[in-house]
């Protein structure tokens, strides 16, 4: 990308060249100003704030690639030009030997927010106390990191894409805009996006989009399985499984599709072609997919949490959650932690590694209805039978941080990439939007809503695209949110565009790493955290290195004595005396460390008490 | 009503025509990259395990003498060129061309052994010593048609040299035997002669970088030090048991490895002989020849116990050992000029070559794929510490005299541990000290 002019190529004319010479050097985000309005010049650079910048990047840019082009036809003349003025010039200071003058010393600039992004170490936490050999070594790596965490920064300016947005003129509240007029107003691309798909034969629908958000995969409860292209609209396979659907999910690509039905659990190909019938999963309602642990999360009729490894085809773990019938569940894509919703009003979170919950939240009086967790795994949403939404802080707390009453409760809720919050509440749609991304939505004002032909029986935003799938009883239907989601996405993570090449490549990469499902928890870095090793461990280390405990005691065995007295009383009694010897040391010891103890609990009875040290336990 | 939708241009995202490259657009988002620490583990996972996977270190075997070989030799200027020396007495000293992997040119040396061979520093020619008590200085390049293989000039000795050396950059060398003897290349009789004890002198070693300065270890369990320019010896250490031989760190001056018969080797500072900087412990047998990478980070060590070990130069324990079911008591080791390789020589007439770096993939890497093998070495080195790749990184497979042996000599040093534990116990507090292991094994320093 070429935004420094070089000082040498400037536009420049011969009657204001010293004053040219000494011209303050042009930042990208600075309009190229006409030698003659140099006096004017804009002024000093705009907010730098992360967001504003991204809107304005792409316009600067363009313009100062004109300016350079344009240059360029000057660049002979200037450099008769410079050849002229010869001796009179004066070194600057950090003028080198050719007389080229760097316009901006020392590293590029990494605006703060940008890298608060990056940053993966907590400076808040100390290193453990350790060696210096080691402790050197900790804050070399430390600082590497650091340095990775601001290259990676610098490169935000890279991304090609913005955000979509949606704002109301003056007064005007934007959840009063309909889907017609926004489709009105957007280009022909992306008002193709919208559409309604008029199922009213098969029931309420449940809907999934792939993890590149192309493609779109939906179950009706009569038994209608579909999977199409969304974009291109074009239909992969549409069966019946002649059998009540309850759930559907894309496997880690689009060409697997897991249906939970009635009975068990099956696996269609993006033909429609039945894989796999998998018996050990019965009476499915939820699934949940983790796409980097390849294992597929089953909540069932029965109560057990099932996690089937989909890359062996093996069971993980089927843990039972002990509360009845399940069918609320949400996955945290930051930690792959399953959340469980109940009928008391608590939120489980899973692990397969652990049989019992990581962590229970009472959120709700009343049964849970919806559960969502949103994508950096800050924030999780819940609504219940007590008509409440209610937000948690999933960061260690576990408290909630805003809740409102919903004249209806909320059915079905959704994250989306960027932090937005569907509701579904009968057959009308809420969506909440945050002042930043991944930032907390208040619930006061919607930022639109939605009418549906039937009641909402699941949401889900698309993944890279500005739109939110709705499944309700009359079908499909794709909404347009703009500023939803994500707009720059990684080509080697999830692309949308991935030839089918690209995808084998992916697949094959995806599966060498695989991440094994014991370490799935709450804490994903954990395994980049220094091991503290504790004392006790330590030592049952080393005694197993060595096979034997060095720093054991061997019990005390008296030696046989000889001519006649080593009879077995004495032997006995020899051996009593030590261990009655050792026994008396390590009473006196110990009534020692209590003399201590108590000495020092008296010790601050010297001092005046105060009246509030009753309080004190 | 202001309204901005996510509208992507397809073409700015898949390639124009087949030809093109496929676009891969980045965005670095730690959020569009979850699980990064877990999955950079099982990346370092595979990567260590597919370095055990490709570890086949062994790459040729150079047979052709009658007799073990008991000498080896680097050409100075030629990466393919090596020499060795065996302890028949017919065609012993043999030129070796390592990427043909064969002889180029057999010399009837000496009758009897090759005690020693040494390159001149210019590569022209070498010098050889045997158990016919001359040394013997040849031409590198072969006789030509009709011509007689004869040495350019023979020295005439009173007693058996054992070992032979040349200087860095002077040509001068010296031999061992009786005495350590300086000669100059022009003369017949030695400039000077240096004794200290009186002991057969096992090998003696130029410094590369002081050059004046040399090393020699003796029978009588001594190390010594001599300054050339004087005529006397600098100083000695006496260890527990023998030293077979030294070599000098090639990037640090004062520092040398001794290979000791009690199965160590010791890496000192010349400055401070009184205790080495480290004790290198892993052969269970004598170890009988030692030589430093070409970088000074780590050295490689021939035993008796039929396998040869590399030592990163301050660690003490090894990192790699190589061994083969017909290799026998390894004599001599050498690590190539370009770090990369290394040869030895063993008891049963073969000469080895093997990878310095076992997993390494020889030949013109692509950038991606450098780009890979660097990735996957950081991986291997950030998580190097987490159990399970602990594991599978250090585990060698190991022939069942070897691993008997360690087992052997466990058991050895827990019951001496063990003695010396109950004696503390049961004498008078302080009487019995606590002497570390790196003091246990010096006996005097002598200046």
């Amino acid at each position: 990308m070429e935004t420094v002019p070089r000082p040498g190529r400037g536009p420049q004319s011969k009657k204001n060249k010293p004053q040219a010479k000494r011209k303050k050097p042009r930042r990208y985000w600075e309009e190229e100003t006409a030698p003659t309005a140099a006096g004017a010049s804009p002024g000093p650079p705009r907010k730098r704030k992360n967001l504003e910048l991204g809107r304005h990047r792409q316009k600067n840019s363009h313009s100062s690639k004109k300016s350079w082009l344009s240059k360029k036809s000057q660049f002979p003349r200037k450099s008769q030009e410079q050849k002229q003025p010869g001796g009179e010039k004066k070194p600057g200071p950090q003028r080198s030997l050719s007389g080229f003058q760097d316009p901006f010393p020392g590293p590029a600039p990494v605006p703060e927010e940008v890298a608060r992004k990056f940053c993966r170490i907590d400076r808040s936490k100390e290193l453990p106390h350790s060696l210096p050999k080691t402790r050197s070594k900790l804050e070399v790596a430390e600082r590497v990191e650091e340095e990775i965490s601001a290259k990676a920064a610098r490169s935000e300016l890279l991304l090609a894409e913005e955000p979509g947005f949606l704002e109301g003129e003056d007064g005007e509240d934007t959840a009063t805009i309909r889907q017609a007029d926004i489709v009105e107003a957007v280009d022909i691309a992306s008002a193709a996006k919208h559409f309604d798909l008029n199922l009213r034969q098969f029931g309420p629908y449940r809907l999934n989009y792939s993890r590149t958000g192309r493609h779109l995969a939906f179950g009706g409860r009569r038994g209608h399985v579909a999977a199409l292209d969304w974009v291109t609209k074009k239909l992969m396979c549409e069966i019946n499984v002649m059998e009540a659907v309850r759930d559907i999910r894309f496997l880690h690509s689009e060409a697997l599709l897991a249906v939970a039905q009635n009975r068990w659990l099956r696996i269609y190909d993006n033909q429609g072609i039945e894989l796999h019938c998998i018996r050990r999963c019965d009476r499915v309602t939820r699934l949940e997919f983790l796409p980097f642990h390849f294992l597929l999360a089953t909540a069932s009729e029965t109560g057990f949490l099932t996690y089937l490894d989909v890359s062996v085809g093996k069971i993980v773990a089927a843990l039972n959650a002990r509360a009845g019938r399940l069918n609320v569940m949400a996955q945290n894509p930051y930690n792959a932690v399953i959340h469980l919703g109940h009928s008391n009003g608590t939120v489980s979170l899973w692990s397969p590694s652990v049989q019992e919950p990581l962590v229970k939240i009472l959120c709700h009086r009343g049964g849970l209805q919806a559960v969502a967790v949103d994508s950096t795994g800050t924030y999780m949403a819940t609504s219940g039978l007590d008509h409440q939404l209610k937000i948690f802080d999933l960061r260690g707390t576990f408290r909630p941080l805003s809740a409102r009453t919903l004249p209806q409760g909320a059915g079905h809720l959704a994250f989306s990439q960027r932090g937005l919050l569907a509701a579904g509440m009968g057959d009308v749609v809420n969506i909440w939007v945050g002042r930043g991304k991944a930032s907390l939505p208040p619930l006061e004002q919607p930022y639109l809503t939605h009418r549906l032909a039937g009641p909402v029986h699941s949401l889900q935003f698309c993944p890279f695209e500005d739109v939110l799938g709705v499944g309700h009883s009359g079908g499909i239907t794709s909404m347009l949110v703009p500023g939803a989601a994500e707009p720059n996405f990684d080509g080697l993570e999830s692309n949308p565009y991935r030839s089918r090449k690209q995808r084998q490549e992916w697949e094959v990469k995806a599966l060498l790493e695989k991440v094994p499902a014991e370490l799935i928890c709450l804490n994903p870095r954990a395994l980049a955290e220094v091991d503290v090793i504790s004392l006790e461990q330590r030592k049952k280390e080393r005694t197993e290195r060595l096979g034997f405990d060095p720093e054991a005691k061997v019990p005390f065995q008296p030696k046989p004595k000889r001519k006649g007295r080593g009879s077995t009383a004495s032997l006995v009694k020899r051996k009593k005396k030590v261990l009655d010897q050792e026994h008396r040391d390590k009473v006196r010891q110990s009534l020692e460390q209590q003399q201590q103890q108590q000495q020092q609990q008296a010790k601050p009875a010297g001092v005046r008490l105060s009246a509030l040290d009753r309080f004190v336990r | 009503m202001k309204v901005k939708m996510l509208s992507r241009n397809p073409d700015n995202y898949v390639r124009e025509t087949k030809l093109d490259l496929q676009r891969v657009p980045r965005n670095y988002d730690p959020t569009l990259h979850p699980f990064e620490v877990p999955r950079e583990y099982v990346r370092a996972l595979n990567a260590t395990k597919l370095e055990r996977v490709f570890a086949k270190p062994f790459l040729a075997s150079l047979d052709g003498h009658r007799d073990g070989v008991n000498c080896l030799a680097k050409h100075p200027k030629s990466l393919a060129t090596v020499l060795s020396g065996a302890c028949d007495g017919e065609a012993s000293v043999r030129i070796w061309n390592l990427t043909k992997q064969k002889c180029i040119r057999t010399i009837q040396a000496h009758e009897g052994f090759v005690r020693g061979i040494c390159t001149r520093f210019c590569g022209t020619s070498f010098f050889t010593v045997g158990d016919d008590k001359t040394v013997k200085q040849w031409k590198m390049d072969g006789p030509g048609y009709g011509e007689e293989e004869e040495p350019l000039n023979t020295i005439l000795g009173k007693t058996v040299y054992t070992g032979i050396d040349h200087h860095w950059k002077d040509p001068a060398f010296a031999t061992c035997g009786q005495q350590v003897d300086i000669w100059d290349e022009q003369r017949t009789s030695p400039i000077c002669s240096m004794t200290w004890g009186f002991d057969s002198i096992n090998s003696v070693k130029f410094n590369p970088i002081e050059t004046f300065l040399l090393g020699s270890c003796a029978s009588d369990r001594n190390i010594v030090l001599y300054d050339m320019r004087q005529a006397t010896p600098l100083k000695k250490v006496i260890l527990d048991m023998r030293t077979n031989t030294i070599c000098w760190n090639p990037m640090e001056a004062f520092i040398f490895t001794a290979a000791n018969e009690d199965f160590n080797l010791y890496t000192f500072d010349m400055r401070a002989l009184d205790t080495p900087v480290m004790v290198h412990m892993d052969h269970v047998s004598a170890v009988l020849d030692v030589d430093y990478c070409p970088t000074g980070k780590e050295f490689v060590s021939a035993s008796f116990d039929r396998s040869i070990r590399i030592f990163p130069a301050d660690k003490s324990r090894s990192r790699e050992v190589y061994h083969t079911k017909r290799m026998q008591h390894v004599i001599c080791v050498r690590w190539t000029a370009d770090s990369r390789y290394i040869l030895c020589g063993s008891d049963e007439m073969n000469i080895r070559l093997w990878k310095a770096n076992a997993s390494e993939k020889l030949g013109v890497l692509a950038s991606r794929e450098r780009a890979a093998q660097d990735y996957n070495q950081k991986l291997k080195e950030k998580f190097q510490h987490h159990p399970q790749i602990k594991r599978i990184a250090n585990h060698r497979h190991l022939p069942k005299s070897i691993y008997s042996q360690i087992q052997e000599q466990r058991v050895m040093r827990e019951a001496r541990r063990r003695k010396e534990l109950n004696r503390r116990k049961h004498s008078k507090p302080g009487s019995v000290p606590f002497v570390s292991e790196r003091k246990k094994h010096v006996l005097a320093v002598v200046k």
